[in-house]
């Protein structure tokens, strides 16, 4: 059988992905394809990250079986990639380590980000203090807002956070912001994406850095249980956990692959946040061809969903490809299940999940109540929800 | 010949560069457009560079993004901006029109179908900012089916096999973005320009228009010298975003005037 080897030598995943940007940033997307080319296969390059990922993040990450939500639940068992316990507290930081490594080889100083919810902010802000590069991160000035801890976090570690004023103020627009920085900045500066998307190499290579967690999860699978799971479940926005987890699974044909898109106020309201799920029509953002939240006239619609990070228009080009071949399933959930969920999970697990993870897991129980006893659902834990107390506190009238 | 190139056939007979200035269509209203594109012709202007609004305009500094919200707030989109041009064409025939916008809104009205409506309406050029030569070429193809010509631009930072690559692909002129970094950013270094523009000449024979950092007179008049067009954009937008309703017309005009005066001379 042929082995899944997407995408093509220009970033296309069948009609998706590619290179959409204005000739001003093509030279440097060039460089930074021809330096990944480079030092993806580099075994000096593949040593220092994986030393980074052991010793800074703390992987590998645990797999645990979370057996009073499974037997509270009813059905299939519930087992959970534990990335909510790496530093930082999300699987973002395993990307920042990659590609701030490789700002460091191209002699770049100086790093940008966009961040939502802020995660891949502090995530990036965390390695290039460690690093000693200037960090400067956008972030849409609502975001800002909601998300205060964050920015102080961001700020602790040295970066510069930088409000976005335009559009809808929100990720979206953080991300346009630091395409401009980057374009003004080209000869200093490493632009550090946080998800599967952009131009390529991008989806690539954030996918690359992030399928860790799939190749993980396959070796302690076979460890505790001999065996691979039924259906690997992951919450999908841009899509970097989902991408990172399913990846190494591709060409495991009997494994079910299932991303979770965030359904804010329900489908039919047009209030959410899940392109695939809603069949949106295809378009181009941010550099690539992919299923895109769109009015008639083509103008990127605001999106809605209780989890920042999850609050983005479009989804990355793999994704796309993904559903279209159908080797991925793709679900979406409301806010009040995932809140359901979130709660569920930490009064009888112990473990406090991020708002974006919630969605996983409350698909993962609707799914677990179809199954025997004997089938197994991985979900991918992907963030801890220390970030989101404010907002589940807010939704229960309790100001901290 | 197309509209493009009888426009700078004329006006190398003249001994004269072409003048395009940029408005975003639907700025600040949509009721103003057609009216300000007639001013623009009648004090000057020999093409006209009309943008289509984008919820995302990621290659524009904040001027123009600043204008594309004003034209969003009276919902203008592609299919707005194409009646606009056949409004104009009403009392124009002669000076070329060329768009400059975003894929997305193209795709959105599907690319084949835009390429003929653009042709019905009497657009002559289209310019869209994040379709690079790889990713265009059954756009392109469309385009000159419906003798539209395709607009592209080169950088600061683009290799000569790169601006070969590119010229195959354009037809009308070639936009050359005189500084790294988005529109209206800052000055343009006049050396450096004339450096690439000599070296992009002696791969093509088309056109050569220069825009991004042309923010007065006499950086116009300076890059009038080595190009064969003068872009002015943010600069343009600018002076709409800062006029009344009362003295909007007058404003542009006015620099219009000076702007053509200082290519002139």
């Amino acid at each position: 059988m042929k082995m899944y080897d997407m995408p093509d030598v220009r970033g296309h995943f069948g009609q998706f992905g590619g290179t959409f940007v204005a000739e001003t940033l093509v030279e440097a997307l060039e460089e930074l394809r021809l330096v990944y080319e480079k030092y993806r296969h580099d075994p000096e390059f593949l040593a220092e990250y994986a030393h980074d990922l052991k010793h800074f993040v703390g992987r590998p990450s645990p797999i645990y079986h979370a057996k009073r939500l499974s037997d509270k639940v009813g059905g299939g068992q519930i087992y959970l990639k534990r990335e909510d316990l790496n530093h930082t507290g999300a699987h973002k930081v395993n990307n920042t380590v990659g590609q701030a490594l490789l700002a460091k080889r191209m002699g770049k100083p100086r790093v940008i980000a966009e961040t939502g919810a802020g995660q891949h902010g502090v995530a990036t802000a965390t390695i290039a203090a460690r690093l000693g590069l200037e960090c400067v991160v956008y972030m849409g000035s609502e975001d800002v807002k909601r998300q205060a801890p964050n920015v102080y976090k961001m700020k602790l570690l040295g970066a510069t956070v930088v409000p976005v004023e335009s559009g809808s103020k929100t990720l979206k627009d953080a991300l346009n912001e630091a395409m401009r920085d980057w374009v003004t900045n080209i000869s200093n500066t490493f632009y550090i994406i946080g998800t599967v998307a952009g131009p390529h190499p991008y989806p690539m290579m954030v996918r690359d850095f992030q399928a860790i967690i799939g190749i993980e999860s396959k070796v302690q699978m076979q460890e505790m249980l001999g065996r691979q799971p039924d259906a690997v479940v992951a919450c999908v926005g841009g899509g970097s956990n989902a991408m990172g987890i399913f990846y190494p699974y591709i060409d495991v044909s009997n494994v079910r692959l299932i991303g979770v898109e965030a359904a804010g106020h329900g489908l039919e309201t047009g209030r959410h946040a899940a392109p695939l799920t809603a069949n949106s029509p295809i378009g181009v953002l941010h550099g690539n061809r992919t299923y895109l939240m769109q009015n008639e006239d083509g103008q990127i619609i605001e999106t809605h969903s209780i989890s920042a990070g999850l609050d983005y228009p479009g989804v990355g080009p793999e994704h796309a490809w993904l559903k279209d071949i159908k080797r991925a399933e793709y679900v979406a959930i409301t806010d009040d299940e995932a809140m359901a969920a979130f709660h569920q999970l930490c009064r009888i697990e112990g473990i406090i999940p991020a708002l974006e993870s919630s969605h996983a897991l409350a698909y993962a129980e609707k799914l677990a109540k179809t199954m025997d006893k004997d089938q197994i659902i991985l979900v991918n834990l992907s963030g801890r929800g220390d970030k989101d107390i404010n907002t589940v506190a807010g939704l229960s009238g309790i100001t901290i | 010949m197309s509209r493009i190139q009888s426009t700078f056939a004329t006006l190398k007979q003249k001994d004269k560069k072409a003048l395009i200035p940029y408005i975003t269509a639907g700025d600040p209203h949509p009721k103003h457009t057609v009216t300000l594109m007639h001013t623009l012709v009648n004090s000057g202007a020999d093409m006209i560079e009309l943008g289509v609004p984008f919820s995302d305009p990621m290659a524009d500094g904040p001027v123009i993004q600043r204008a594309s919200e004003r034209a969003l707030l009276h919902k203008v989109g592609l299919r707005h901006v194409l009646e606009m041009v056949q409004e104009f064409r009403k009392t124009d025939t002669d000076t070329p029109i060329i768009l400059m916008g975003y894929a997305n809104p193209i795709e959105a009205m599907g690319a084949e179908s835009f390429a003929k409506r653009a042709s019905d309406a009497g657009v002559d050029g289209v310019l869209t900012v994040d379709y690079p030569p790889e990713e265009s070429a059954e756009f392109i193809q469309s385009l000159h089916t419906h003798g539209v010509d395709s607009i592209y631009l080169l950088s600061p930072t683009t290799e000569p096999a790169r601006i070969q690559l590119i010229v195959n692909q354009a037809s009308g002129f070639l936009y050359y973005v005189s500084l790294k970094g988005v529109t209206g950013a800052a000055n343009l270094d006049i050396n450096s320009v004339k450096e690439r523009v000599a070296e992009i000449r002696t791969l093509t024979n088309l056109p050569i228009g220069v825009g991004f950092g042309v923010r007065d007179a006499e950086t116009a008049k300076n890059v009038a010298k080595i190009a064969d067009a003068v872009v002015v954009g943010s600069r343009m937008v600018q002076t709409v975003e800062q006029s009344t309703e009362e003295n909007l017309i007058s404003n542009v005009s006015a620099l219009m005037r000076e702007l053509r005066a200082a290519i002139d001379s």
